[in-house]
């Protein structure tokens, strides 16, 4: 009796941390104890569940020990070493991994049910099902993302033609294969589960598939909250109110931002889930390009309109993540700022490859938040910047969504960088951005470009300001 | 139809939609107040919170017989899958939100 009150309590508690978490998540002051407190709550679930008394139960302690210290070790070295930089793959990973964990559990139901020894009502077999659809979907989407992102796999070679129209068949045939089986409740058979289940898979890793760059941040936000919604279903089959609270807390989170990033790119997530960049737009664009010839600057000029200006922006994109320049970057912003020079970074919702991304790679080079400006914000002060430096953002940038109908991110809310007096381009080439959508503003009267890899470039810049 | 019926007049069954429903509402509000410049440990942190699916596995060894390998392994699976989501994730988070504390100076 007493030992089921304290479990109940303890549950209660946990899910209580999880909301209390999230809520000291609403400042960066507060945010590292709001995790603490999160993580704490799922120690307390954890220990409940480990304790809780389950009838005739065997246990099997010595299983749930080593899993656990597996599945620790393995999460807490990957977590120590992972570099920031490489932070949206990691979050994919672990998305992914709590979609597989909600596969397995609900593939353990079905063997139980085809074999007759556990019954399952029609609302019991539809949570099963709808756990191992929204499982598979998160983890082989996840997987994909991660493929993608740590550039293990390219968009080019999973995308197949009329990819919209082979995922929506794919859709339709697991989706109907699900319907029939949870109506033909125990007639149904193993085999077919299994094939459910296969074809979930496939349809997550079909779904992320033609879906790539620029549009990562939706897909990753997507795919968290798809996550998080198996998990809740998952709860539902173990009729556990943590697992419920947990989950939907998760989903919700998910929901958000996958709604502020499709608001951050003016589309709707269909629009991004069929993948609305490319094709025609992009040879209108493109020959915008033809006569008109980018002017490059040398180091030693950029370094000089850098240090007799008044005010600079840094506009960061995922170019900076790639070259792993985020702590070049505040040495040139120090270097700047001792000689009077006031530096303030623009930060688009979209820029990089998750929600955020930027945010904490200058978080880690100790750039101080307030120095952070939103797109609004940003836009609002451009007009009176006397210098931007755009290091590896390019879309985000792009004159086109204000003033060419024709191009296909037209309608996009992007930085007006060429509302300021002089704009740097910190390049590697030429070569457009994603999906071939080339940038008017290298041909901007107000832009000149240099040309190099980001860390390179900045470190060089670095040494030509101290020198002056 | 008449299954519905029988489904929501269930006394427990109400309340779990009751509790569906606030927590979603509460989800919103809590989440919508988390500023942009923290995104991604928002995103790490509820990931590692959907790793609560690791309880389901917990209960899944636990209720398995002793010598049914099959759900033992499949259990085991998913406590480890569970715990690296848990562990990595509130690991992770606490280590990005780490670097936004420093600069409080």
């Amino acid at each position: 009796m007493l030992l089921e009150f304290i479990i109940n309590i303890a549950y209660l508690a946990g899910s209580l941390a999880f909301v209390w978490g999230l809520r000291l998540l609403s400042s960066p002051d507060t945010a590292r104890k709001g995790n603490i407190v999160a993580g704490s709550g799922m120690v307390i679930a954890i220990l409940a569940a480990l304790f809780q008394p389950i009838e005739g139960a065997s246990n099997n302690y010595l299983w749930i020990a080593g899993a656990l210290a597996v599945g620790a070790a393995i999460g807490l070295v990957s977590a120590k070493k992972v570099q920031m930089t490489a932070m949206p793959q990691m979050v994919s990973i672990f998305n992914g991994l709590g979609g597989a964990c909600a596969v397995v559990l609900a593939y353990a139901e079905l063997f139980p049910f085809y074999e007759g020894s556990k019954p399952l009502d029609l609302a019991g077999l539809s949570i099963v099902l709808s756990a191992l659809l929204i499982g598979g979907v998160s983890f082989t989407g996840s997987l994909l993302a991660y493929g993608k992102l740590q550039g293990l796999v390219n968009d080019s070679q999973v995308a197949l033609p009329r990819h919209s129209a082979i995922n929506l068949a794919l859709l339709a045939v697991t989706l109907g294969l699900g319907i029939y089986l949870a109506a033909a409740g125990s007639s149904g058979s193993l085999a077919l589960g299994s094939l459910f289940m296969a074809l979930s898979l496939i349809y997550g890793f079909s779904f992320v598939a033609p879906i790539g760059g620029a549009d990562m941040p939706v897909v990753i936000s997507l795919l968290n909250s798809f996550t998080g919604l198996s998990a809740a279903v998952t709860g539902l089959i173990y009729g556990s109110q943590f697992m419920l609270v947990g989950g939907i807390l998760v989903g919700a989170s998910g929901t958000i931002l996958t709604v502020l990033m499709c608001d951050a790119m003016n589309r709707s997530l269909l629009n991004v889930l069929i993948g609305g960049f490319g094709g025609g737009g992009s040879s209108s664009a493109a020959g915008q390009a033809d006569g008109l010839v980018a002017k490059e600057v040398s180091l030693n000029d950029a370094a000089i309109q850098l240090f007799y200006a008044s005010s600079a922006i840094i506009v960061p994109g995922y170019g900076l993540a790639v070259a792993q320049a985020q702590k070049v970057c505040k040495e040139v912003d120090e270097l700047l700022e001792k000689n009077g020079v006031e530096v303030r970074y623009a930060i688009h919702p979209v820029a990089g490859r998750m929600p955020g991304h930027m945010n904490v790679l200058l978080a880690e080079a100790d750039v101080p938040y307030p120095k952070l400006l939103d797109l609004e914000e940003a836009n609002a002060a451009l007009k009176d910047t006397d210098i931007v430096v755009i290091v590896g953002a390019n879309d985000v940038v792009n004159p086109a969504a204000d003033d060419d109908p024709g191009s296909p991110i037209y309608g996009m809310p992007v930085l007006k960088v060429w509302d300021a007096k002089n704009v740097i381009v910190l390049k590697r080439s030429m070569s457009p951005g994603y999906a071939g959508i080339q940038n008017p503003l290298f041909f901007h009267d107000k832009t000149r470009m240099l040309f190099g890899d980001a860390k390179d470039s900045l470190a060089k810049l670095a040494g030509e300001i101290k020198s002056l | 139809m008449e299954s519905l019926i029988t489904f929501f007049n269930e006394d427990s069954n109400l309340l779990l939609i009751y509790l569906l429903l606030f927590t979603i509402i509460l989800g919103f509000e809590v989440i919508s107040k988390v500023p942009t410049v923290l995104h991604t440990p928002l995103m790490s942190g509820a990931n590692a919170i959907s790793g609560v699916v690791i309880i389901g596995a917990i209960f899944l060894i636990r209720q398995s017989g002793p010598e049914d390998y099959l759900m033992l392994g499949l259990g085991f699976l998913g406590v480890v899958l569970g715990m690296v989501n848990v562990a990595g994730g509130f690991a992770v988070t606490d280590r990005m939100l780490e670097m936004f504390k420093k600069k409080k100076r």
